[in-house]
């Protein structure tokens, strides 16, 4: 837990101030329907074409959970480490809003689903444990639009029931890339888990940012403030450090900070206040009386526990233990499901003889380029782990010189092209045949008796000069090695 | 036939079935008669064109399997009913129709019943006397300006003034037993769980339930047997086996123990009702059954749990008509004013007043020492009533402290009319089945009821004891058309 080189702090004067961050992370559960009802979720359908008679809150009409939901919610408290509650209720969040239909949300209140779990963090200077303090299920509600007429507001209720896991940490977190690291971690178990797509432009993933400030070596917390439903990194970490400043020239000035919900503005980076503790709602929460309180079985629990799939952390382990990769690279790998799951087809793919550090170097280096590049995700890589495990293996063998291999990479962007294919049409296959190699510097050294009599009287430095025209005489696919090798003889 | 109206359901199945009577000639009785009786106000809205196409419909090609064939019935204006107008008794639901239909009444259309209108009740079911309908007050057939009781009381005078064979109401603190009572028809609250709640209008779901209204305790099973159903769709409803309460109905009760409640013998209850009820214990004597004295002891809590519980969950269901959706809107200035005016012009006095009282006792500081503490009174009451049904089989008190009153006579006074409720709201505190039949006339001759309530899914029990006494007691209720010019 120590991390006194990168430990985050506003400096004042002669004081120094530590920022304290909790965050409730709204994940929408990756489901084909809703919470309550048999609606579809697709993000980006047209406005109110995924609503029913239950999502509108008709007269008469009840909610039924999702059984499938339930099992996202109990998967992801299993990726969190975190305690399975068998027995769990969904309350009524109570207000009214033009998009919440019911005047209503369903939430879980006093018993969630999940309870006390944890997370480590991988920080540049080491591990960090952030604490978690529950995961309950609750309904999306719908969508204002404001903008579309100069005297009405549209309501979609495309996202009204649509399921939520809020997840809420304990206030571990003490600075805005401890933040960012945190909101990764949670995405990528989510991703590995497939029960939340962690999709922030789409709204997927957003989180409410609990900031409060204190004396560095205090143990009281400070008076915190809410913001509000932000839904990405950067504007979390700006959020965090306009907040956290503001609240500290508060305490500089001698005045006191407000407990408040605010917001963020993010074209101002600034937050403002939304509404002050003595106007906020009072939700008056009950249990749902539609619904009876949601009890799991012990098989239920471990039937989805026995098929958790291999999570980050321990993948990690592995392919440190497994593949002998550094921990650096391992924490590179692993922190999305996608590059992992390619990272594991190259390997499978570059069968018995494999070289690891050239496979590692190429994804994290070339392909991460391209990637890069193109804005593309890894799985839409232009070229296939099977492909690249072939590259690999050309160059592990000798076929191909490094060099070679990044104009085959080239043109295997085009098409997904196996490189074997390239080498042959191109004909880049690198020469290794040694007498043919002798031949050809017999006759560069031939060629320029003048400077081999000058490098053998000791200019070395022309060393360079016989190993480029050998090079260049063989189009660029004479092994370099061989080269090396037979000069160094030759010029004795 | 003249008589058509004056016909039982069993009566009115056999002789369709018999090809004595067709659908036809049933439904245009009914009609009939509706017609004549406007001025009790029952109906909400009429569907009679609609019920005739359908009843010839159902001449052209009968099936006589089904157990309502061709038989017409009025229902009421709680339940969603497809492209038929439903109210909830609301303005704020004034103009609205719903697409879909209640589980509870497409089981009913399904074994070929048809549909003639939705009847009165009191305004989201809140009431004890019809009074609070934005459609008006219904009158009692018993007598010119009586209640038929309440909520469900456009489907009690309905059916004792034989507008309809059959209806089905909805009872959450006694709204088909009382009313029942009060126009001496048979009414029954089955077990919570027993009726799907799926598509009808919400008051407190964890109180509410439908269930039959009848001339007679053979009628009422057999419509019983056709609403109860497993629906998947309503999250509260159990899977439990269901007789075929009809055809398992008897009157040989001998050697059951009907227990005596003490604490049902409330103060300032009216002498006639006592009679009533010794009169009861008498009956269940002569039938060869035992009663047995209990006690039901935290039963004085039950009226102000009640008055907790059921407007707190209704504070919340009823937060859904807010103008935004369907239904009645009032225009605002913005959001908030639309709401306010929405919700003031479009609910009624006693709506307003009880999702106030929810909204209080719900409200953070307040919770804990209302709604959590009714929580528990509630689990103190449903425990007198497992404690007593390890010695009886069933418990015998009086429907109601009284018969019938006029309109007018309590509007002005919520708690006296809360009263009414006093014998009938502890079964829906315990999620029991409860059914009164009509035992007896007050002096002025209106008609008094006696309440059975029976164990969790033991309604066959309960409509035994209820045919046995019926019999018995052999009521006859006094109809006398009054309103008929």
């Amino acid at each position: 837990m120590s991390k006194k080189n990168s430990e985050y702090l506003i400096n004042r004067k002669d004081n120094q101030y530590e920022v304290v961050i909790g965050l409730e992370v709204h994940a929408q559960v990756l489901s084909e329907s809703k919470l309550f009802s048999t609606s579809a979720t697709k993000f980006g359908a047209e406005p109110n074409t995924q609503v029913s008679l239950v999502d509108a809150a008709f007269p008469g009409m009840l909610p039924v959970i999702n059984e499938f939901c339930v099992k996202q919610a109990i998967k992801t408290g299993i990726g969190l480490n975190a305690k399975i509650n068998k027995r769990s209720v969904f309350d009524r969040k109570n207000y009214f809003y033009a998009d919440l239909p019911q005047g209503y949300q369903i939430s879980q209140f006093k018993d969630p689903i999940v309870g006390e779990g944890k997370v480590i963090l991988d920080m540049p200077d080491g591990q960090k444990e952030v604490g978690i303090e529950r995961l309950h299920l609750e309904q999306d509600a719908g969508k204002s639009i404001h903008d579309l007429d100069p005297q009405n507001t549209f309501v979609d209720l495309n996202r009204s029931g649509v399921a939520l896991m809020e997840i809420v940490s304990k206030p571990d977190l003490r600075s805005p890339d401890e933040v960012s690291a945190y909101i990764k971690k949670l995405r990528s178990i989510m991703r590995y888990l497939g029960t939340c797509d962690g999709n922030m432009q789409e709204g997927s993933l957003r989180a409410d940012v609990n900031v409060s400030v204190r004396a560095k070596g205090s143990k009281e917390f400070g008076t915190r403030c809410e913001i509000k439903n932000v839904n990405s990194i950067k504007f979390m970490q700006m959020a965090i450090e306009y907040e956290a400043n503001r609240q500290v020239d508060l305490i500089e000035e001698g005045k006191s900070i407000d407990q408040e919900t605010r917001l963020f503005d993010t074209k101002k980076n600034e937050t403002r206040s939304m509404r002050s503790k003595e106007d906020a709602h009072d939700y008056r929460y009950f249990p749902d009386p539609d619904l009876l309180p949601l009890e799991v079985s012990d098989e239920f629990v471990n039937e989805l526990k026995n098929n958790i799939p291999e999570l980050p952390d321990d993948k990690k382990k592995r392919f440190i233990d497994e593949f002998k990769l550094s921990p650096y690279e391992a924490t590179i790998l692993v922190s999305d499901i996608d590059t992992a799951k390619y990272f594991e087809e190259v390997v499978a793919k570059m069968g018995k003889n494999k070289d690891m550090k050239l496979a590692v170097n190429w994804i994290t280096g070339e392909l991460f380029a391209v990637l890069n590049n193109k804005n593309l995700e890894i799985s839409q890589s232009p070229v296939s782990a099977k492909n690249l495990a072939i590259l690999v293996n050309l160059i592990k063998n000798g076929t191909i010189s490094g060099k070679i291999a990044k104009t085959v990479f080239e043109l295997m962007l085009d098409g997904d092209k196996d490189p074997q294919k390239i080498i042959e049409e191109k004909g880049l296959k690198q020469q290794s045949d040694p007498k043919a190699i002798e031949a050809l510097i017999d006759k560069i050294i031939n060629d320029n008796r003048e400077k081999a009599i000058e490098y053998k009287q000791g200019k070395e430095k022309l060393f360079g000069f016989f190993v480029g025209q050998a090079m260049k005489a063989s189009g660029g696919k004479a092994n370099p090695q061989l080269i090396n090798e037979i000069l160094k003889k030759k010029l004795q | 036939m003249s008589d058509i109206t004056k016909q039982s359901l069993t009566e009115l199945v056999e002789n369709i079935k018999n090809k004595k009577l067709s659908s036809t000639d049933v439904t245009k009785a009914f009609i009939e008669r509706a017609e004549q009786s406007k001025e009790l106000n029952t109906y909400i809205t009429e569907d009679f064109t609609s019920a005739l196409d359908k009843a010839k419909k159902f001449d052209q090609k009968p099936n006589l399997d089904l157990k309502l064939p061709g038989i017409p019935m009025a229902v009421k204006d709680l339940f969603c009913t497809k492209d038929v107008k439903t109210t909830a008794g609301s303005k704020i639901l004034n103009n609205f129709v719903p697409t879909y239909e209640s589980t509870v009444t497409e089981n009913i259309w399904k074994e070929g019943a048809i549909l003639l209108g939705k009847l009165n009740c009191d305004e989201f079911a809140m009431g004890s006397s019809n009074e609070t309908s934005f459609f008006g007050n219904v009158q009692n057939p018993i007598d010119k300006d009586l209640v038929p009781g309440g909520s469900s009381g456009g489907s009690a005078s309905a059916v004792a003034g034989q507008l309809t064979p059959i209806t089905i109401g909805t009872d959450t603190g006694g709204s088909i037993r009382q009313p029942a009572s009060f126009t001496g028809t048979v009414g029954l609250k089955p077990t919570y769980g027993s009726c799907s709640r799926y598509g009808i209008v919400a008051f407190a779901s964890s109180l509410d339930q439908a269930g039959p209204m009848a001339q007679n305790v053979k009628d009422c099973a057999l419509l019983q047997e056709v609403i109860s159903t497993y629906d998947s769709k309503d999250s509260t409803s159990i899977d439990f086996k269901r007789n075929q309460y009809s055809k398992e109905l008897t009157n040989n009760i001998k050697g059951k123990k009907i227990g005596i409640p003490k604490e049902y013998r409330v103060d300032g209850m009216p002498k006639e009702i006592e009679d009533l009820w010794q009169k009861g214990i008498q009956y269940i004597k002569d039938c060869g059954a035992q009663t047995i004295d209990i006690s039901l002891p935290h039963t004085s809590y039950a009226l102000p749990t009640y008055y907790i519980v059921a407007p707190a969950e209704a504070s919340s269901n009823l937060a859904r008509y807010d103008g935004v959706k369907y239904g009645f809107r009032a225009e605002g200035e913005n959001l908030i004013d639309m709401y306010e005016k929405t919700r003031s012009e479009g609910f009624g006095a006693e709506v307003q007043r009880r999702i106030m009282i929810g909204t209080y006792v719900l409200s953070s500081g307040y919770y804990d020492a209302y709604y959590l503490k009714a929580q528990k009174v509630r689990k103190l009451i449903k425990n007198d009533f497992d404690e007593a049904y390890k010695k009886v089989d069933a418990i015998l008190t009086p429907s109601t402290p009284s018969s019938a009153f006029k309109i007018g006579e309590k509007t002005n006074d919520p708690v006296s009319m809360y009263l009414n409720d006093i014998f009938t709201v502890p079964v829906n505190l315990a999620g029991l089945p409860g059914i009164s039949i009509p035992a007896g006339h007050d002096s002025k001759g209106y008609p008094l009821g006696l309440q059975i309530i029976g164990k969790a899914f033991d309604e066959q029990n309960i409509l035994n004891i209820a045919f046995a006494l019926e019999e018995k007691i052999n009521f006859k209720n006094k109809i006398t058309d009054w309103w008929i010019k």
